[in-house]
């Protein structure tokens, strides 16, 4: 089914909950909503859900406008952060729930509850009370109830929020893999944007109840076409620096108390027209230790190791730049230690650009 | 907390070792002792104020104590009250006329009337609910002669009573003793009702609160109608309270007397509106020729409290309330 959200707004007296979010869902899709807490995630699903009455704007199903369907007729399954499992009803009671309301057959309930259970890996807990289960399998079992009845639309809200991280990575391929052979078009809400970045066809990236950014994820990643995106996708997240581009003859820099960088003039041309101060951004995985004191290509940084922060395979390094700190991956054979004077090699060819008042990119916008 | 964890490290000593085994036993010692400290006023509240009255309305209804005989109290008389009781001739009807009054109010208002205000205030904007249910406590909090004194008013015979004089006239039907004198019945239960319907209200609008939002919202999407959602979820998630305001109110409803008192006494005609209570408190307190038979009235008395206990019994085994209380996480206190 497609989902189109035109301007769609809410707001209780005053407090602004989603405001004029316009966007696409193809038909299959799994759309991801990305933004940090109280960005307006939860209401803009539960609009879609019909739980929440917009203030404005419309809501269409396949091209028709839905905004006065009741939930129980827009043919949605939804799927929680907290299950919302039915606490007096067993698997079964809860997972054959909707069924029930459609007063469906009885032989034809038991066996729609036993295939979606069974694909869920729940089949042998049907008798089961709530009380009884993981939270693994509450999930599986707050899924089926979702999918049983068929719906056209997936709507999931945070749903593996409270799992240990093992079984989220499990249960998020689990999820995809489930969507993509069912096809059943979806939106996704969470604040992992590791989770949106490896689930979603597309991320919705919000912020302040404003849609932010609406791309496939990799876009978000390379041409993040706001400072808040560029801040909110990639972990660890961008080092920020303000700087000034000027053009010599030709050549584009970047100059700060800190950092003096030669940058390729397709990405320096509309961040030198700027009077004044420019943001620059860079990924701490385009930034690199220089191997040796000579020999190297391209322009580089030095500094102090202030930070170290074991992360398995990688250290997250935090290097101070005369008082600017920017966050380096940096392989744990290296051994660096607090303390330690490092040189960072910069890929200028990586580089972001922002104009520090509209908070829109020099690159991308 | 840290005398648990002292617990978790005894256990590891060897069973025999002989100090071990005293500081267990004072330890022991000492749980108990705070345990009854904690539990003491209590304990002591209710021998005083239930166990001993128990006990000396028991010996009362033994005895032929009444303000006729002063000169003579405390003689015993075997269960002569007893059997004058379960004789009289309208044990029948006051013992018909308390089941009637304490299960049509329970039913119709302190669980029915109680649970539709509290659905209902809970399903309105939040300010509006509040002010509802703040217009249904006032009856409870406006004394109860006064309150009484209105429905008085309100009940009157044509053509003093407010009730008469307006309603009859928009039906154009003559007047008459519509209420109180016609249908007393339906006065007593109102005015308990109307009091008693606030006590759940309460209780359940706070247990209906307490129901995840996310429940609800599961149950729209999965279809439910709010009829649905009221059945299958919210009924069964309010049980408890359910259970324990029907058990509640059964007792209270068994021992109140003091509305009927005031508004019919056990009136019109002859113990039309009486119940058990009543009649124990009139035998006591006030007979027709001025003589308190206190020991008549405690033999009522008594045999409202067995009823009573045995009510209570059974709603706790019907319900099955110990299944509310689970064993306690903390151990060895
Ligand atoms: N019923 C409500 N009444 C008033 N304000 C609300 C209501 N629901 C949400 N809001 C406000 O709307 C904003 C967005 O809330 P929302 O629940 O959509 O956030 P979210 O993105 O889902 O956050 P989280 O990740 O913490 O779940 C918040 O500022 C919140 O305080
Ligand atoms: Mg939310």
């Amino acid at each position: 089914m497609r989902v189109e959200l035109d301007n769609l707004s809410k707001s209780w007296d005053g407090v602004v909950g989603a405001d004029k979010i316009t966007l696409d869902i193809s038909d299959g899709d799994l759309v991801a909503f990305l933004g940090p807490s109280g960005c307006g995630k939860t209401t803009t699903l539960l609009m879609v859900a019909g739980i929440y009455k917009p203030s404005g704007g419309t809501i269409s199903f396949d091209g028709r406008v839905v905004n006065e369907v009741a939930p129980k007729d827009r043919g949605i399954g939804m799927v929680f952060q907290s299950y919302a499992l039915y606490p007096h009803m067993t698997v079964f009671g809860n997972i054959s729930y909707p069924l029930r309301i459609q007063k469906l057959d009885k032989a034809v309930i038991k066996d729609r509850v036993q295939k979606v259970a069974d694909m869920m890996g729940i089949g042998d807990l049907l008798d089961r009370k709530i009380a009884q289960l993981s939270g693994g399998q509450q999930q599986r079992v707050s899924l089926g109830r979702a999918l049983v009845k068929e719906p056209q639309l997936l709507l999931f809200d945070e749903p593996l929020s409270n799992l240990d991280a093992r079984l989220r990575l499990t249960m998020r391929g689990e999820i995809k893999r489930l969507q993509g052979d069912l096809g059943i078009t979806s939106i996704y809400v969470t604040h992992d944007q590791v989770e949106a970045m490896t689930m979603a066809d597309r991320i919705a990236v919000m912020s302040k109840g404003i849609l932010q950014a609406y791309d496939v994820p990799e876009a978000l990643y390379d041409r993040p076409k706001t400072l808040f995106v560029a801040g909110f996708v990639g972990n660890p997240p961008m080092n920020f620096l303000d700087i000034e581009v000027t053009r010599d003859n030709g050549e584009f820099r970047a100059k700060s108390e800190s950092i003096d960088l030669i940058l390729p003039q397709e990405r320096a041309e509309k961040a030198a027209a700027v009077k004044g101060k420019v943001t620059m951004g860079l990924r701490p995985e385009d930034l690199n230790l220089a191997e040796g004191t000579s020999g190297h290509s391209g322009p580089t940084l030095s500094g102090v190791a202030e930070t170290v922060e074991p992360l398995g395979r990688e250290d997250l390094v935090g290097v101070g730049i005369n008082g600017v700190e920017m966050r380096v991956l940096v392989d744990k054979t290296r051994g660096v230690r607090v303390g330690d004077n490092l040189d960072l090699q910069v890929d200028p060819s990586k580089i972001q650009l922002f104009d520090p008042v509209t908070e829109n990119s020099l690159l991308w916008a | 907390m840290t005398q648990s964890l002292e617990k978790e490290t005894d256990t590891g000593v060897p069973a025999g070792d002989p100090t071990s085994q005293r500081s267990t036993l004072a330890r022991r010692v000492r749980a108990t002792a705070t345990a009854y400290g904690f539990m003491g006023p209590a304990i002591v509240l209710v021998l005083l104020f239930f166990i001993v009255p128990g006990i000396l309305l028991l010996v009362l209804s033994f005895t032929n104590l009444s303000s006729a005989n002063f000169s003579d109290p405390w003689s015993y008389i075997g269960f002569d009250n007893f059997s004058r009781l379960f004789s009289d001739p309208f044990f029948p009807k006051i013992l018909r006329n308390t089941a009637f009054y304490v299960f049509t109010t329970l039913i119709f208002f302190n669980l029915g009337l109680a649970l539709v205000l509290a659905l209902v205030t809970t399903n309105i904007p939040r300010r509006a609910g509040f002010f509802f249910r703040l217009v249904w406590l006032l009856p409870r909090l406006t004394p109860s002669v006064v309150y009484i004194m209105m429905w008085q008013r309100i009940g009157q015979a044509d053509p003093f009573g407010i009730y008469n004089q307006i309603v009859p006239g928009f039906l154009g039907a003559s007047g008459g003793n519509l209420f109180l004198g016609g249908s007393p019945w339906t006065f007593v239960i109102l005015t308990n009702g109307f009091v008693g319907a606030s006590f759940g209200m309460i209780i359940f609008t706070s247990a209906l609160e307490s129901i995840p939002k996310d429940l609800i919202t599961a149950a729209k999407v999965d279809g439910a109608s709010l009829w649905r959602i009221i059945r299958d979820i919210k009924l069964p998630l309010i049980k408890w309270p359910l259970l324990f305001i029907a058990t509640y109110q059964t007792l209270s409803l068994l021992t109140s007397f003091e509305y009927i008192l005031l508004l019919t006494e056990g009136g019109p005609g002859l113990f039309t509106t009486e119940v058990w209570a009543l009649t124990a408190y009139k035998r006591a307190f006030s007979s027709y020729f001025g003589n308190s038979q206190w020991a008549f009235g405690a033999t009522w008395a008594i045999v409202l409290v067995s009823v009573a206990l045995v009510l209570a019994v059974g709603y706790v085994k019907l319900f099955k309330f110990n299944e509310l209380i689970e064993e306690p996480r903390i151990e060895n206190l």
